[in-house]
């Protein structure tokens, strides 16, 4: 059993360990939510071109602010003046660093506190969901934006006021109380059904409509799988607004494939961190599903991984990763460990937070490729995964189909050898 | 449960919002024009063979607001169908986001940038060109004033016969000669003995043919060298133009960035972001004596009843009047001072006398270094019908301006060779 020692990140002002019971603090759990009330916001679903969206109406400009952004920024401002975001995150300097590929970084020191460092397991990727530990149904409702359901009515809509449906739990927006950056927020998918941190198709559509309803490329949405850094084990994703591009935008790509639903996947070159990139797709479930289909076959693999969201949910970037693991081995460089960065997808797309002034002021492009370079898998490791993955897709893309499934010997090996994958062809892989 | 459906208002106040918006921006975009350049600024540029377009980072939604005839006629689309609009509508699923983004970037920074793209015809058939973005200052101030594109239709070589064009695969050589007649007989149809038109078509003609049903289009283009050249000619000729014609109004542009922006004003990328916030707003500089206003948005405009150079450059106290309490404005400037945040409910006066109710909002915003840069002003105007309504309540609103014109002022002014913002 593999595990690390690190100071977990407070997302809520509730997550305290060992919490009083019977609260009366208005939270979400059944002693509370009877009656409770929160806006709600319903979107519609999409038809077929993922670019229906951009040509709907009269707005073909660029679009005004809207009318989500509207929604999640008021409700967030209205948060940091009720003062309940542990620090003003526009107080932290930050800055691109200059370099061929722009990493920023931010100097921040209050997001991380001072505590008891907490241990957490990095070996297993699916872990049951343990309702003793924190999970955001004990959040204060304070600290919910607004419900976010997929409408009913085949339009955009709007409830100021609406009750929570305590049988059809419904998703939400939470405020992340140590910030990143302005407008960081948490997306809980059906958060009282408490899913563990685990993504599956339902969830990552909803979370990919989230990022096409924003209408702006600066606001993405990240995944961290536990093992990746995931702090919770309840499921989440996470999001914000940062108006420049982040340096995994800019690596240059080389394609792999094209699905036969359309849905282009292809490899990052002349980045730390390997990674694969997802784009285009018949419809926006078709993008969805190849990416949590690879994301399910990660998880089943017990490769821990992250997601990013990025360009309105034209572009997602999957990161497998494996520093968690090699910190628990001890094979971690001290100096890297020091700085305390801990490689989520926020830093993997090269948005850095520091804690030390020191590290902000000597922050490079050439410390943050080092740092990342270690998060990575190696080359050798990464084209397995890739087949893994690719294996994963096709088997799902066929059964789509009709034809007989193919027979799953992905489940629990730990070796490969020599895999006949064939990418973009439809035939089965089949491991030995 | 009531819904303050944005469907349900859509058939009668969007439209009619929208129609509105519409038209005071087709006033805005002929006013772009006529404020810098002189009356036959648009004819000298017709009379320019080249694909350009030109746009406006000033105005909400950085529309173009010239497109040549050329342009319209390798896209397919009318000018009514273009004016007003973002370039994004040329893009399409084959586009290439990295280059999307690469040209979002361009503009943010306001530089120059010659790129590769995959755009779509009005009819959806997709062609690479090659796309040159630049920048028009200001000399007096060193600011954006505008953005001129070119676009050069890549042409390339035929391709074996098993390449076809058109939905149907059809794969003949004959099928294509043909269509390259087609196209022929039309041009010369327009354009006399123009060889320059010629060469347009066959060009236009090459890139369609190399186009084939979605997923096999070629990932990356290159641009010949020949290409390249004649993108920078164009650019030349348009930059001469614009010169030129703002030569004869007195406000002169030019192709580089000549004086270093003027007090106070923001650079275009950050104008583009806050023109997308809809709400009635201004920005204050407490970096300058008596705090001027450096940005208003065109709903302040509008309920204010100034033109924008009224206001730019001037404290906010002309709103106040006779009948203005004294205990709000110093509330306000109280809080100013102590750098919080604060609500007051004041009477304002209009350019034409009459008062307002303002719930105005007022909150610090920090740029990148941490420190305060502005100081954000929403007003809103009590017992007003909202425009547009979308169900958010008015402080909820507000709020949502604030925050909006917090990420961008913050993120704006973080990019190493970013503008003054």
């Amino acid at each position: 059993m593999l595990r690390i020692k690190r100071v977990p990140t407070v997302v809520s002002n509730y997550q305290k360990e060992g919490l009083e019971e019977g609260c009366g603090r208005n939270c979400l759990r059944k002693c509370c939510i009877q009656g409770a009330k929160l806006p709600l916001y319903t979107f519609k679903r999409m038809g077929n071109l993922v670019y229906e969206k951009d040509l709907i109406g009269d707005e073909k400009r660029v679009p005004p602010v809207s009318f989500l952004d509207s929604l999640l920024l008021g409700e967030w401002e209205d948060r940091m003046q009720r003062g309940l975001f542990r620090y003003d995150v526009t107080v932290c300097e930050t800055k691109v660093i200059p370099g061929e590929y722009g990493f920023i970084a931010q100097l921040n020191e209050g997001r991380h506190l001072k505590k008891r460092p907490t241990e957490f397991r990095v070996d297993k990727v699916l872990q049951s969901f343990d309702e003793n530990k924190f999970n955001f149904t004990k959040v204060g409702k304070e600290e919910v934006l607004f419900q976010f359901e997929e409408s009913k009515d085949d339009e955009v809509q709007f409830f100021p006021n609406a009750p929570i449906d305590i049988d059809n739990s419904p998703s939400v927006v939470a405020i992340n109380v140590s910030p990143i950056e302005y407008g960081h927020v948490l997306l809980i998918p059906r958060i009282l059904e408490c899913l563990p941190q685990r993504i599956d198709h339902e969830s990552f559509l909803l979370a990919l409509y989230m990022t096409t309803e924003a209408g702006s490329p600066y606001f993405r949405l990240g995944y961290n799988s536990l093992g990746a850094f995931a702090t919770i084990n309840h499921l989440h994703f996470q999001a914000y607004y940062l108006a420049v591009p982040f340096p995994v935008e800019k690596a240059p790509t080389q394609k792999i494939t094209t699905l036969g639903v359309g849905v282009k996947i292809s490899e990052l070159l002349n980045y730390p961190v390997r990674g694969l990139v997802f784009e285009g797709g018949n419809t926006l479930q078709d993008l969805s599903n190849a990416v949590s289909d690879s994301c399910i076959c990660l998880q089943d693999n017990n490769i821990p991984y992250n997601v990013l969201i990025s360009d309105s949910g034209k572009r997602i970037f999957l990161f497998p990763q494996c520093y968690a693991e090699k910190q628990a081995l001890g094979e971690v460089n001290a100096e890297l460990l020091d700085t305390q960065v801990n490689p989520a997808v926020w830093e993997i797309s090269g948005h850095m937070v520091l804690k030390r002034k020191k590290d902000y002021e000597e922050a490079s492009e050439e410390n943050a490729w080092r740092l990342l370079a270690e998060v990575s898998l190696s080359e050798e490791r990464f084209q397995e995964v890739k087949a893994l993955i690719f294996g994963a897709i096709e088997s799902s893309n066929e059964e789509a189909d009709g034809t007989p499934k193919c027979p799953k010997e992905l489940g629990a090996m730990s070796k490969i050898t020599h895999p006949t994958a064939v990418p973009g062809k439809q035939e089965c892989l089949v491991l030995h | 449960m009531r819904a303050h459906g944005i469907g349900i208002h859509r058939c009668t106040k969007e439209t009619r919002r929208r129609r509105t918006t519409m038209e005071s921006q087709l006033g805005l975009i002929d006013q772009s024009f006529d404020d810098q350049y002189s009356t036959w600024v648009r004819e000298a540029l017709d009379e320019l063979p080249d694909n350009f377009t030109i746009t406006d980072p000033c105005i909400s939604g950085h529309p173009i607001i010239f497109a040549s005839r050329g342009f319209l006629k390798m896209s397919g689309y009318s000018k009514d169908e273009v004016i007003g609009r973002n370039g994004r509508i040329f893009q399409g699923p084959n586009t290439n986001r990295k280059s999307v983004m690469e040209i979002r970037e361009a503009i943010r920074e306001e530089r120059t940038i010659q790129i590769t793209l995959l755009n779509y015809r009005k009819d959806g058939m997709p062609f690479w060109m090659l796309f040159h973005l630049s920048p028009v200052f200001s000399k007096e101030d060193g600011r954006v004033i505008h953005f001129v594109a070119v676009q050069v239709p890549i042409s390339r070589k035929w391709r074996s016969f098993g390449i076809g064009f058109g939905r149907n695969g059809g794969n003949s050589v004959e099928d294509e000669s043909r269509l390259r007649g087609v196209v022929f007989g039309s041009c010369r149809r327009e354009v006399c003995a123009d060889s320059m038109a010629e060469l347009a078509c066959v060009q236009v003609l090459d890139a369609y043919v190399e186009l084939d049903r979605g997923l096999d289009i070629e990932e990356s283009c290159v641009a010949s060298d020949l290409e390249k050249q004649k993108a920078e000619t164009a650019i030349d000729s348009i930059l001469s133009v614009l010169t030129h014609h703002s030569g004869l109004t007195g406000r002169l542009v030019c192709g580089k960035r000549c004086s270093l922006a003027g007090k106070g004003l923001l650079g275009s990328s950050l104008n583009i972001s806050l023109g997308r916030i809809k709400q009635s707003f201004v920005l204050t500089d407490p970096h300058f004596s008596d705090m001027p206003i450096v940005y208003a948005s065109d709903a302040f405009l509008r309920l204010t009843g100034y033109a924008r150079h009224e206001v730019l450059g001037r404290n906010c106290r002309f709103l106040n009047g006779p009948d203005t309490d004294a205990e709000a404005i110093f509330h306000i400037r109280d809080s100013i001072r102590t750098e919080q945040t604060c609500t007051v409910r004041i009477l304002n006066y209009r350019k034409d006398k009459s008062s307002f109710w303002n719930l105005l909002h007022i909150s610090p915003v920090r740029n990148a270094s941490g420190k305060i840069a502005f100081y954000v002003g929403v007003q809103i105007e009590e017992g007003c019908k909202n425009e547009g309504d979308q169900g958010l309540s008015p402080k909820m609103r507000q709020l949502g301006a604030v925050g909006a014109v917090k990420v961008a002022v913050r993120t704006l002014s973080m990019g190493a060779g970013s503008s003054k913002s």
